[in-house]
């Protein structure tokens, strides 16, 4: 009987340390992170790094403006072309779709999710890029290639999450317009799709925090230039790429700047995650 | 006349949607599978061959080291979450916010933390080991929460019953519970599997791109996917690329039909 409790005792504290993993990984990352670049930033200087025009590494000059506007940009395209097309395939989905077409459209979504990001790039470089080439001009490898790729890239995100919102609006709003003689596209447009606001808003931010992180497929499609984004069919490099492509080959100040530059971008990303869990709670209260 | 036009835009997207899919699914099985030549799967890697036999090896290492350490601290995680945590404790709100955060960090971070603290800071080098526990960290979020919602799944009266016969509340666990949730938990498994054979940015500096069979788990190793990476661009394979291309649609589709049927038959009960 004793042996049976203290079983019980340590088997409780394995769970709860397993539990706290997490914590100690946040923990750990943003130490890290934070260890690693605020130095960097320091030695630079705070306004020189954030605001900075020219990134140099050779020359020691180390701003980073450009990769931030660059995947503010990219990730802003990429939301005006994925949005639109994904809240329509949503509704669709959710309140249109034959259950025969159902069953091929809904693993279609999870697929287009399933595929990795580096096929994506390969696809984008292989047939956005050329395509840009030659339909818009300069070498295509672009900022409109990039949120294009993304756009395709974020739309089961945003798929998923807003088809679930539509689906958690209560079916009463819906009978109560078609009640008041709208029809099935009005109750639809005008009555579920507003009750589902939050939920909708979750779905684009979730893109966005997608968007914004992308790598590898990014990186093979935008050219990578670090200078100010110049137009939508000229090169340019993101947060993420900066990091992805010189921190193989950087040391002492360098890396100390790159390591920053992911500091930059892990607050971005917890922005975002923040505005995520106050969309969901609202969403689910 | 507005009801025609929404329909109209609803239709259109989807069909883009789908057209999308088709078009990248297409485009590289149509051009890729003319490039699956029998010396891609040659035992040595060489500037020659380009063999990606090794890198499917690596990259089924790479999956079995890193569900080895992320699944049972998942599991275990979201047993005590659902089965031994009080409601409404500010432990299990903390431990939900960073998993929360974890899930939203991308992998470029992930792959940066691995070179600081596995490859650098505990002196693993660029190895197979340091990848895997920084996928570890990377899908332990999505193993957490759907192991999480197969716990609360299963009915109470399962607990209940297993209570009323005099068993303690770990044989319960492990004999009632977890059982009972397997199904929803393996889902959870292969969507990770998903993940670490698609992920690219966060092995590059953790688990290095050494082309051969490793020697040991802290050889360096390059999985499929960022073989795939070195060879798109490098520009020299590209037909190399089209063919390893199709071999990740290939698994992801198998990972998906699994993935798929499993929740079919969840839902089934």
């Amino acid at each position: 009987m004793k042996t049976n409790a203290f079983r019980e005792k340590a088997m409780r504290a394995v769970f709860l340390s397993a539990a706290c993993v997490s914590v100690l990984a946040v923990l750990l990352i943003s130490l890290f992170l934070f260890g690693g670049g605020f130095p960097g930033m320091a030695k630079i200087g705070f306004f020189e790094f954030l605001f900075g025009q020219i990134w140099k590494p050779m020359n020691g000059i180390f701003g980073i403006l450009p990769m931030i506007l660059g995947s503010i940009y990219i990730t802003g395209y990429a939301l005006l072309l994925g949005t639109p097309v994904a809240l329509l395939t949503a509704i669709y989905l959710a309140r249109f779709c034959p259950q025969r077409l159902y069953r091929v459209l809904k693993p279609a979504v999870s697929l287009l999710a399933g595929i990795p990001s580096v096929v994506y790039g390969f696809f984008g470089l292989i047939v956005i890029v050329p395509t840009v080439r030659q339909w818009f001009g300069g070498n295509g490898y672009s900022l409109l290639s990039g949120s294009t790729l993304l756009a395709m890239m974020i739309l089961p995100t945003v798929i998923t999450v807003t088809e679930a919102a539509l689906r958690a609006v209560p079916e009463t709003y819906y009978e109560a317009a078609l009640a008041l003689g709208a029809p099935h596209e009005r109750a639809v447009f005008f009555v579920q799709l507003p009750a589902a606001k939050s939920g909708v808003l979750a779905g684009i931010v979730l893109g966005a925090g997608r968007a914004i992180g992308e790598t590898t497929a990014v990186a093979m499609v935008i050219g990578n230039q670090a200078r100010m984004p110049a137009g939508l069919v000229r090169g340019l490099r993101t947060l993420t790429t900066n990091v992805f492509l010189e921190m193989g080959y950087s040391a002492d100040l360098h890396r100390e700047a790159l390591v920053a530059t992911a500091v930059v971008l892990f607050v971005f990303i917890l922005l975002i995650n923040l505005f995520f869990g106050m969309l969901k709670r609202r969403m689910l209260a | 006349m507005t009801a025609r036009l929404l329909r109209w835009l609803v239709v259109g997207a989807a069909a883009l949607t789908l057209g999308s899919l088709a078009l990248v699914v297409g485009y590289i099985l149509i051009q890729g599978v003319p490039h699956l030549r029998p010396e891609l799967f040659e035992l040595e890697y060489t500037t020659q061959n380009v063999s990606m036999l090794p890198a499917i090896v690596n990259t089924l290492i790479m999956t079995a080291v890193s569900l080895a350490i992320a699944l049972p601290l998942g599991v275990f995680a979201a047993v005590y979450l659902v089965e031994y945590a009080r409601r409404g404790s500010r432990l299990v709100a903390l431990i939900r916010i960073t998993a929360e955060t974890l899930a939203g960090i991308p992998s470029i971070i992930y792959g940066l933390f691995g070179l600081l603290f596995f490859v650098t800071a505990l002196k693993m080098g660029f190895s197979i080991l340091a990848g895997a526990l920084t996928l570890a960290l990377m899908i332990l979020p999505l193993v957490l929460r759907t192991t999480e919602e197969a716990l609360q799944a299963v009915p109470d009266l399962y607990r209940e019953g297993a209570f009323g016969l005099g068993a303690g509340r770990l044989r319960t666990v492990f004999r009632i519970v977890l059982p009972s949730a397997a199904p929803g938990i393996l889902a959870g498994v292969i969507l990770a599997v998903g993940r670490i054979v698609g992920e690219t940015a966060a092995l590059l500096y953790t688990a290095g791109t050494v082309a051969s069979f490793p020697k040991s788990i802290l050889s360096s190793g390059r999985t499929l996917s960022v073989h795939m990476f070195a060879l798109a661009s490098e520009g020299l394979y590209v037909d190399q690329a089209y063919a390893t291309a199709v071999v990740l649609l290939i698994v992801v589709f198998g990972i998906n039909t699994l993935s798929g049927s499993i929740a079919k038959r969840i839902a089934k009960g």
